[in-house]
C-alpha cells in the first residue's frame, strides 16, 4: 500500500497501480456499497415489473389458453357426440327400410303365391271337368262303337250266311252274335 | 470477463495472469473512487439484467397470444418453471410469494448468463451481490416464521421424532446449520460463478504460449460450455433453497 503511486491511491485500494485487481476483488470493502445500493434498486425494479405488469399478464395468457383448450375440447366432445347421434340415426333408419323392404317383399311374394294358388285351383277344376267331359265322350263312344260292332256283325253274318246260300235267321244270327261278343 | 489490462509495465516477457481483474468494480465516467452512488460497471450490468428482463417478460408477452411467440413461449417457460417449484415445495399457501421468488431467479438467471459474454461483468460472481440476496432471503424468512407461527416456529430447531436425549444436541446442531444458511446460500452462487470465469481466464493467458494455444482455446470452449450449465443450476439452486427455507418458515413442524 505504502508503495502505491497517487494515481492508484485516487481508483482505489484494491488496484494497483498497473490497473490489476490487488487480491480478491470479492473481498475489496471500498465497492460494497455501490454493489448494493445498485442491487437493491435493480431487485426493486425487476420486482415490480414482473409482479405488476409480467407475471399477471402472463398467468391471465395461460389461464385464457387453459380456458379455449377447455373449450375446444368440450366442443369437440359435443360434435363428438352429435356425430354418434348422426350415425346412430343413420344406422337405425338402414335397420327400418331393410325391414320394410322385407315386409314388401313378403308381402309381394304372399300375394303372388295367393293368385298363383287361385289360378292353379282354377285350373286344377277346370282339367277336371275337361277330363270328366272327355271320358264322359270316350265312354259314350265306347258304348256306341259296341253297338256298331253289334250291328255290323250281325249285318256282316247276314251276308255271309246270305252268301253262302242259306236264309239267314236274325233271331238266331243275333244270338250266336250276343253269344260270341260275350266271348 | 473484463477486459484484460494487461500492463506492459508487468511484462517481463513471459505469460501475464490477471483472472481477477474481470471483477474489479470500476466508474463508467472518470477515474474518480467509486463512492456509493457512483455510476459503476456493476450499474451497467445490472441495467442491462433489468432490460434483458423487461424485454423478455414484458415486450416478449406483449402480444398476449393463445399460440405463443418463441418468446412469449420462453416467457411462459420460465413462469412454469418457478411457478412449478414454488408449488411442489411449499404448496400452495406459498404461491402467495411467487413474485419475490420469480424475482430472485430472473435476476441471477439473467445476471449468470450476461456475465457469460466476453468482456461483461458478472455481478453475481461477487460476495457483495449474493450476500444481499441470501440475507434477504435469510431475514425475509426467519421474519415470516415467526410472524406465521410464533414462537412455534422454534420447534424448527426441535426434532420431535429424535429420542429425547438427544433432541438438545440437534437443537444446537439445527440452530448452527440455520445461521449457516445465507453463508453457504450467498458463497455456493458467487463461488461458483468467480471459480469459472477465473478459470477461463487462466485458460486464456496459457493461449500466449503458442506451443498450447489450441489445447488452452479448447479448454476454454468447454470451460464456457460448462459455465453455461453452471450458469442455469447456480441459478436454480439458489431458488430452490429459497423455496426450501420459505417452507421451514411456513410450515416448521418437521
Amino acid at each position: 500500500m505504502a508503495t502505491e503511486t497517487t494515481a492508484a491511491e485516487t481508483v482505489s485500494a484494491c488496484v494497483d497501480a498497473g490497473g490489476s485487481a490487488v487480491g480478491m476483488p470479492q473481498l475489496c470493502g471500498d465497492w460494497i456499497g455501490n454493489q448494493v445500493f445498485w442491487l437493491i434498486i435493480t431487485l426493486v425494479v425487476i420486482y415490480f415489473v414482473l409482479s405488476r405488469i409480467a407475471l399477471p399478464r402472463i398467468a391471465s395468457v395461460l389461464a385464457e389458453r387453459q380456458g379455449t383448450i377447455t373449450n375446444d375440447i368440450a366442443a369437440a366432445e359435443e360434435l363428438k357426440r352429435k356425430a354418434e347421434e348422426a350415425e346412430a340415426a343413420y344406422q337405425k333408419s338402414l335397420a327400418d327400410a331393410r325391414a320394410e323392404a322385407q315386409t314388401i317383399a313378403q308381402k309381394a311374394r304372399d300375394d303372388i303365391k295367393a293368385e298363383l294358388d287361385d289360378a292353379m285351383a282354377k285350373a286344377d277344376a277346370e282339367i277336371a271337368a275337361k277330363t270328366a267331359e272327355s271320358e264322359q265322350a270316350i265312354s259314350e263312344i265306347r258304348a256306341s262303337a259296341l253297338e256298331h260292332v253289334e250291328v255290323v256283325a250281325k249285318d256282316t253274318a247276314a251276308a255271309i250266311v246270305q252268301a253262302l246260300g242259306a236264309q239267314p235267321d236274325e233271331a238266331r244270327i243275333a244270338a250266336a252274335v250276343d253269344n260270341r261278343m260275350k266271348g | 470477463m473484463a477486459t484484460e489490462t494487461q500492463g506492459a509495465d508487468h511484462g517481463d516477457g513471459g505469460l501475464v495472469f490477471h483472472p481477477m481483474d474481470q471483477f474489479i468494480v470500476k466508474p463508467l465516467f472518470g477515474d474518480g473512487a467509486v463512492g456509493m452512488f457512483t455510476i459503476t460497471n456493476v450499474t451497467l450490468w445490472l441495467f442491462i439484467s433489468i432490460l434483458a428482463i423487461i424485454g423478455l417478460m414484458v415486450l416478449g408477452t406483449s402480444r398476449r397470444a393463445i399460440v405463443p411467440s418463441r418468446s412469449q413461449s420462453v416467457a411462459e417457460l420460465a413462469y412454469g418453471f418457478v411457478h412449478k417449484m414454488v408449488e411442489d415445495v411449499t404448496g400452495k399457501d406459498g404461491l402467495k410469494y411467487f413474485p419475490y421468488i420469480m424475482t430472485l431467479f430472473m435476476f441471477i438467471v439473467f445476471a449468470n448468463f450476461l456475465g457469460l459474454i466476453p468482456m461483461s461483468f458478472t455481478t453475481t460472481s461477487h460476495f457483495a451481490v449474493t450476500v444481499v440476496l441470501a440475507l434477504a432471503v435469510f431475514i425475509t424468512v426467519t421474519v415470516l416464521g415467526f410472524v406465521k407461527n410464533g414462537a412455534a416456529f422454534l420447534e424448527l430447531f426441535w426434532v420431535s421424532s429424535a429420542p429425547l436425549a438427544l433432541r438438545p444436541i440437534l437443537a444446537v446442531i439445527e440452530v448452527i446449520s440455520y445461521f449457516v444458511r445465507p453463508v453457504s446460500h450467498s458463497i455456493r452462487l458467487a463461488g461458483n460463478l468467480m471459480a469459472g470465469h477465473a478459470v477461463i481466464k487462466v485458460f486464456a493467458g496459457f493461449a500466449a504460449i503458442a506451443a498450447v494455444s489450441p489445447i488452452s482455446v479448447l479448454a476454454i470452449t468447454a470451460m464456457y460450455g460448462l459455465e453455461i450449465l453452471v450458469a442455469f443450476i447456480q441459478a436454480y439452486v439458489f431458488t430452490i433453497l429459497t423455496c426450501v427455507y420459505l417452507k421451514d418458515a411456513l410450515h416448521p413442524h418437521h
